[in-house]
Formats: structure tokens, sequence, C-alpha cells
């Protein structure tokens, strides 16, 4: 199952690969947490973040073979490289190791996760690209891991949004060093790693509340990290939201560059309107986009002058999830063809520092 | 832009000390006020761990000058807003800390405390007076009681909810509330407050306010996701909900995500009798207040217009500091026929006053 | 004395002290004149935002951080703050500080003649 043409040869920038099953972490786990892993009974870590078998989990064909879907290389070679697909995926693994408590144990196997990464899909293809999985419960521990794969393949590293504390919090901050030093963005993803509800309200019942509540974990995110400094103190930082919808963020940036106004004696480091911050900082995955049903030019020349720049957009296929609606084509039939070759590589090629021909590539 | 008559959704009047209450307390309640009072979420017993851009979070001019606490003293209250803008009738909705209290009865007993009050001393003083009824809402089936007690006395137009609550408020344990509601044939006000079980961010407690407050829209959307998928609307058909003082910018993002989501994974929630948008067409109201202030202020119009003409409705938050002016609050040019639905029109439907 | 520069005296020389200000009503406009210590200054009592009695604000300082977690905090008492929405002014020039190029509140000339705090409107 290729992609639409439309975005042949793009760079898709959220494709999830799967852990097939625990045990094919632990050749690149210590002996201490393999064993403890077997003896205590350990089932794994697939996130419940996406029910196996909820549509939204795995769109149809992609629960191929043993394994969850997107477990297996080739399938996913086959699903989004080949033919009319993608000429970059980048991986986001959701194998959601950084919601273990143990600082020492998530460290490990977010350590044996990558490496695993690097031998089985790395390898496995050219085209693919990784996330660095961490752990924040250890931000040192996340930082080293950061300078130990960052290059070779490893583009980004990968936050889940619900976390214990809000992103932006000062003991993060050894993790937005290492990005900013290794030159890599950060990307927060739907996800847990933490023991917070997973709506600002308390626990939601549904499993479509706790999906609709992940971009407002993003908006909660986001928002932190521009009040606390991060940005002030790491300049050179990108933050990409992957997953979360698009079409919030101008009323985000309305809300906080208000109050920005009045409140900016909390956070004077903050010294230019939040949205100014934002802009400079934040790109987002098109995928879901949460656009209305039909949207025209003068639909996307206003959402574009609200966000700010069509630079902050990012062609994603988000593999397997099968999202409704087509509004991230039918953004791209709106866009003009230098606007379009932004959203499908040029902005990718930049954050991911892909190899210079992609800057020109062509969609065909 | 001058504006007609107005319908202000959102004034706040202060109980200006605990003895104001006393008289409408029994015995045993006026005792438990000295021997162990206010015990809610807050570390402190006076103010909030984030301090909230001015004193009491308030217009620093809007201090009576018979002293007392801003929003407590009608004479100042007229000059200031009553009287200085051509308000037909204000909502008033009183923050005192009754609905915070982890002490179930006397959280209910405040409730009826304050409604005795409003009625004696706001409601009977002026006929422009409005009022939400104060109910321990985590406690729904006190909350019911004092609804349907409180209905009794005219000038209750609504029941006031906060939207940091113990659990979303889609959630059947909240349903009584929503019965007592509709059998008074009243709208619930969610309006934004303070001290909370838990953080504003379902990520863990933020260290500003500026965050605090900016989290608001996001708190009140969640508790709009929880009530559409919890099918309190199919429930309840002839229920209102109405959000104070959370933004209405993310309306249409937030419709747009939900009508997606629904059409993937509707067969979750297979009661759900309309697409979510719809629910938040025909059951959601909102408040203007803090107004939305788009970079461009041409971008307002097409905004109010996305979201739906007949769903925003005009507050000032006196006396607090994110007050809105009447006169200056839309920095753009609105039409007048919206001008009026919204400065005057959704307010009467909504609440029922004489058009 | 003309129309375009009209002079008003509007308070005695020890009537406004250093850190105080007056707010005075001339022809239908109200302004506020405060004593920095070293001169007087005067602005229109109306904020550009959405026209609250400006100069009934609170007097705060400068607060600038060159990093996280670092407060600078200078010229206590010259920062302007609405009443209401909280948006500084600085009171030497009038301009705001969130936008002072665009945003600013209009200011007057203040003098000290004969022992009379005199406005220049
Ligand atoms: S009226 Fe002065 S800041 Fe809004």
């Amino acid at each position: 199952m290729g992609t639409m043409s439309a975005t042949a040869d793009a760079v898709d920038c959220d494709v999830h690969n799967a852990v097939p099953r625990l045990s094919a972490l632990f050749p690149f786990l210590p002996d201490s947490w393999v064993d403890y892993c077997r003896e205590t009974g350990v089932e794994g870590f697939d996130p419940a973040f996406y029910p196996p078998g909820a549509p939204l989990s795995a769109r149809p064909g992609s629960r191929a073979g043993e394994g969850p879907p997107g477990s297996d290389p080739d399938v996913v070679r086959a699903h989004v490289l080949d033919g009319a697909g993608a000429r970059y995926a980048i991986l986001n693994c959701l194998y959601a190791v950084q919601a273990l408590h143990n600082p020492d144990w998530a460290a490990s196997m977010a350590r044996a996760l990558n490496d695993w990464q690097a031998a089985t899909w790395l390898a496995a293809d050219t085209r693919f690209r990784a996330s660095i999985v961490v752990s924040t419960r250890d931000p040192h521990a996340a930082a080293q891991e950061i300078e130990r794969r960052a290059g070779r393949g490893f583009v980004q590293v990968l936050l889940p949004a619900s976390a214990p504390a809000p992103l932006g919090q000062r003991s993060y901050w050894p993790i937005y060093a290492a990005a900013e030093a290794a030159d890599v963005p950060v990307a927060l993803h739907p996800g847990v790693g933490g023991a917070n509800p997973l709506s600002p309200v308390g626990w939601p019942s549904h499993y479509i509340e706790d999906y609709a509540c992940a971009a407002l974990t993003l908006q909660s995110q986001i928002t932190s990290m521009v009040a606390e400094g991060v940005f002030a103190a790491h300049p050179g930082l990108q933050v990409v939201l992957l997953e979360s919808g698009v079409t919030w963020l101008p009323s985000l940036m309305w809300r906080f560059d208000k109050n920005w106004k009045a409140l900016r004696r909390e956070v004077p480091w903050v010294e230019r309107p939040p949205s100014h911050v934002i802009r400079e900082h934040v790109l987002l995955s098109t995928t879901p986009f949460d656009a209305p049903p039909a949207i025209d030019r003068a639909w996307v020349d206003r959402f574009l002058t609200q966000l700010g720049s069509v630079r902050m957009l990012l062609h994603a296929g988000d593999y397997p999830h099968w999202h409704h609606g087509d509004a991230p084509t039918a953004l791209l039939e709106q866009l003009s063809p230098a606007e379009r070759e932004l959203v499908l590589h040029g902005n990718a090629a930049r954050v991911y520092r892909l190899p210079e021909e992609i800057g020109c590539a062509r969609g065909h | 832009m001058r504006t007609g008559a107005l319908i202000d959704c959102d004034v706040h009047n202060a109980v200006s000390s605990d003895a104001e209450l006393q008289p409408y307390l029994s015995t045993r309640w006026r005792r438990h006020m000295e021997l162990i009072g206010s015990r809610t979420f807050s570390p402190f017993t006076k103010g909030y761990a984030y301090p909230k851009a001015a004193r009491f979070a308030s217009r620093r001019d809007a201090w009576p000058p018979t002293g007392g606490l801003p929003g407590s003293d009608l004479e100042f209250m007229k000059e200031q807003l009553l009287d200085a803008y051509p308000v037909k009738h204000a909502v008033l909705n009183c923050l005192y800390r009754a609905p915070e209290q982890r002490h179930d009865a006397y959280g209910a007993a405040l409730a009826t405390a304050v409604n005795n009050w409003q009625v004696d001393q706001w409601l009977e003083r002026d006929d422009r007076l409005r009022a939400s009824i104060t109910v321990p809402f985590e406690f729904p089936d006190l909350a019911a009681a004092e609804i349907d007690r409180a209905t009794t006395c005219p000038g209750f137009v609504q029941v006031l909810l906060y939207p940091r609550t113990a659990a979303p408020l889609g959630r059947r344990e909240y349903w009584p509330i929503y019965e007592a509601a509709c059998r008074a044939g009243l709208p619930i006000g969610i309006h934004a407050a303070s001290t909370t079980p838990g953080p504003i961010t379902a990520t863990g407690w933020p260290s500003y306010y500026i965050e605090d407050h900016t989290g608001l829209a996001v708190a009140f959307q969640a508790q709009v996701i929880s009530l559409i998928f919890n099918g309190v609307f199919d429930r309840f058909p002839e229920l209102r909900v109405v959000l104070l003082e959370g933004g209405f910018a993310w309306v249409p993002a937030l419709a747009h995500r939900l009508d997606a989501l629904h059409a993937r994974l509707g067969e979750e929630v297979p009661d759900l009798r309309y697409p979510p948008s719809h629910y938040l067409r025909s059951h959601i109201r909102i408040t203007t207040q803090p107004m939305e202030e788009p970079e461009r202020p041409g971008d307002l119009v097409p905004l109010i217009r996305e979201v739906g003409a007949d769903l925003l409705m005009f507050s000032t938050d006196y006396p607090h500091w994110d007050f809105d002016n009447p006169h200056r609050a839309f920095r753009t040019r609105v039409p007048a026929t919206l001008h009026r639905q919204i400065m005057h029109d959704n307010a009467c439907a909504t609440y029922r006053l004489a058009a | 004395m003309t129309g375009s520069n009209r002079h008003v005296v509007v308070a005695a020389a020890d009537e406004i002290p250093p850190g105080g200000r007056k707010i005075v009503h001339i022809d239908g406009r109200s302004v506020g004149v405060f004593n920095l210590g070293d001169r007087y200054v005067a602005l229109r009592n109306t904020c550009p935002h959405e026209g609250a009695p400006l100069c009934e604000g609170a007097l705060s300082g400068a607060l600038t951080s060159p990093r996280p977690g670092e407060y600078h905090y200078e010229r206590r008492g010259e920062i302007l703050r609405c009443p209401w929405h909280q948006w500084e002014f600085d009171l030497r020039t009038g301009r705001s500080w969130v936008d002072p190029e665009r945003l600013r509140v209009r200011s007057y000339s203040v003098t000290c003649e004969n022992d009379h705090v005199v406005l220049h409107l």
C-alpha cells in the first residue's frame, strides 16, 4: 500500500516501527535486566495509548505477519517507502519504556531499544532514519544516551507527550542541552511517560477522549517550554510536535501572547511574544491536521498567516495509524508548488539535516 | 465600538469576610467555621500558589472606597459597571470557596449560605442582577439538593461549576447535577477557578500563573470532550452548558478534531446520536472574556462566524484584572447584527431573560 | 500661551512628593502627573489598550533577564502597570514594554515654575 502519489518521494516524518516482542530487545539489554524481565514475568511495553483492535491504531493491511503492525521492516518498507512511497521515513518507536517508574531500568530499556533500532531498522534500509528513545526519569542518563546515539541515522530525540512534569521545567534541561549540542530536534509524540491522568481534569472514560486530549497535552507542553525559557537557554533547539493536530496552534498563540503582555514579569526571559518564539522553534507534523472537512485556498491563506509560516509544517503519513479524512492531502493540493516542496521535503531536510539533494527534490 | 443594551454574563460579587456569611449558617457550622474553617486543596489559608497578576485577581481601581474586597460593594459596582455601561442584566458568579471544601456537609452549608446571602444582599437590591447557584459539585447529591432548594428563589439563572474537577465532568457521578439543572430549567455554567485537586495540565503542575491562565483553555476543552463523549447531551437533551472565561478561539479546531476522530472511532461510543460538533453548537455557549485578540484584529469576525454567531455571550468579568470593557473589547468592527447577538440576544435566550 | 501649547498649573511644588502622583482633569482630559525625583512626567490617563484609567496603576520596576532564573530589576517606581491588564508603560517615555514602537500612551512635558508644577498641553 503506497502513499498517495502526490506525496511520492516526500520525507515521511512520522512512521511507527514496533517491537515485535520484548525478547527482541534482549540481545541489546544487559543480562541483569534480561533475567529481571524474564523472572518477574514482564510482558512488554506495547503502548496502551494505541489499543491493538482500534481502527485508528492500524490501517487495513498493516496487520501483516505475526508481530504488531509496524514490527516488520520489510512490510514497513513496502508500505511506506517502495513504489510511490516516501524518499525517507523518520521512525518514531512508541514502545512505552518511558512509562516505567524505575529510572535505571527505563534508561536500560531505552538504550536497548535504540540499539535494536540501529541493528534492525537503520541497517535494513538507508532510507530509514530513527528517533532516539529516552526516558525522562533520569534526564542525565537521557542526555548521555543522546550523546551516544545521535548521528549515524538517529536524527531526533523522542519524548512522550504525557510526562511526569511539564517538559519545560529545568530538571529536563540536560535533555535539551544534549539535543542542541548534537544538533537534533526533540519530538513530542502522544504517549505516556508519567503517571498523570490523560486529561487536565482527571482520567477520561473512553479511548476517544484520551486521543482527543493528546492535542491538549501538547498545548500544555509547548506552553511550558516557552514559559520556562527552554528556548532562551537553548536557542538552537527545535521541537517537533507529532500526531496531534495543527489547527489549534493559532488559538494557543493568541491566548499566550495576550497573557504574556500581562504576566511577562513571571517569565522575563521570554523577551518576545510567545508566538514569535514558537514560530522560530516549533514544527508540527500534518497528520492528523484537524482542518474543516473542505478547505479552499482562502482558508489555507488565512490559516498559514495565522500559523506564521509554511516552514513549520512537516509531511507525515503516521503509518500504521489510520486517521479519518484526507485533510493533509487536501492541504497539499491547496499549496503552491514552492510551499508544497517545503512541506514534503524542504522543512524536513532542514530540521533533520538530510542529504543535500533532498532539499531540491521535487514531488512528481 | 459603542454598545447598546448589554447583558454582562460574568460579574463577580464577593463575600468580604466569613463574618458576612455567619448569619446564614446554623450554630453547628458557625462553630465549624471558627474551629477548622476552610479546608480546600490550597496550601495556604489565604491566597493562591500562583499569585494572580494583581491583588485578589482584581482591577486595581476596583477596590471600593468603603473598604472590603472588589465586588463586595453593590453601590460601587453600580458606579463602575452597572451604571457606567448600558447593562440591562448582569449575571453574578460568586467564587466564594464553598465548592472547593473537602468537607462535604460544610461545603454544602456554605453553598446554601452563599446563595441565601446572594438573594438578600444582591438579587433583592437591584433588579438588573441575576445570579448563579453555588453548589458543592464534588458531592453531586448535595449539589442537586441545593439546586432544588435555591430555584425556589427567583433570580437564579444558572448552576455554577468550575472546570478543574476531580474527574472529567461527563462522568456518571456528576449526572445528578445535570438532572437537577434540567428539572430547574437552568443551564450549567463552568467558570474558571483556581484551587483544585489537580494541575491544569495533563502533565503535572506548571511553574507560573501565565501557564495556568493560558492552560484554562485546555481544561475547558477537556470538559467539553468529556461531556460530549460520555453522552451527557444525549441523556439530557435540554441541558445547556455555558463556558465562562475559557476563551473561544479553540472551538473550530476542536470541533474538526472531534468529528474526524468520531468518524474513525465512533464505534466506541455508539450511543452518540450526532457528530460531536453538533453537540458543541447546540448545547454549548461561551462567554467572550478574556476577549480573543488575534494578531490581525480583523481575524476576529471570521473566527466568531466559524465558532457560531449564536454561541457567544459578552462578559466583562468585573472586577477581575482581565476585565473587558464593553466599548473597547472588540478591537475590530463587528457587524451590528452580530454585535447585538453577542452583547444581548444570545444571553437572553440562554438565561431566559426578556429580550 | 497658545492653543496648541497651553501651560496649566496643576500643583504646588511640594504637593507631589518623589514617587507620588496627581491625577488632574483639564478640559475633559484626564492626565496623571508623576514626580520621579529628578523630574516630573505626565501621561494621559487612558490606556491605549481598552481605556483603563492608566495613571491609577501600580508603579513598578523594569524587569529583565539575561537567562532563565536570573532577574535584573531596575528603575523601581518608573514603570507604570495598567490597573486592568497589567501592561507596562515607561513613565519617562510613555512607551509600552511589549511593543514600544507602536504602542504608547500620550505624554506631556512638565516644568517647575515659581514653586508650581506646570503641565504643557
Ligand atoms: S486597558 Fe490597559 S492594559 Fe488593557
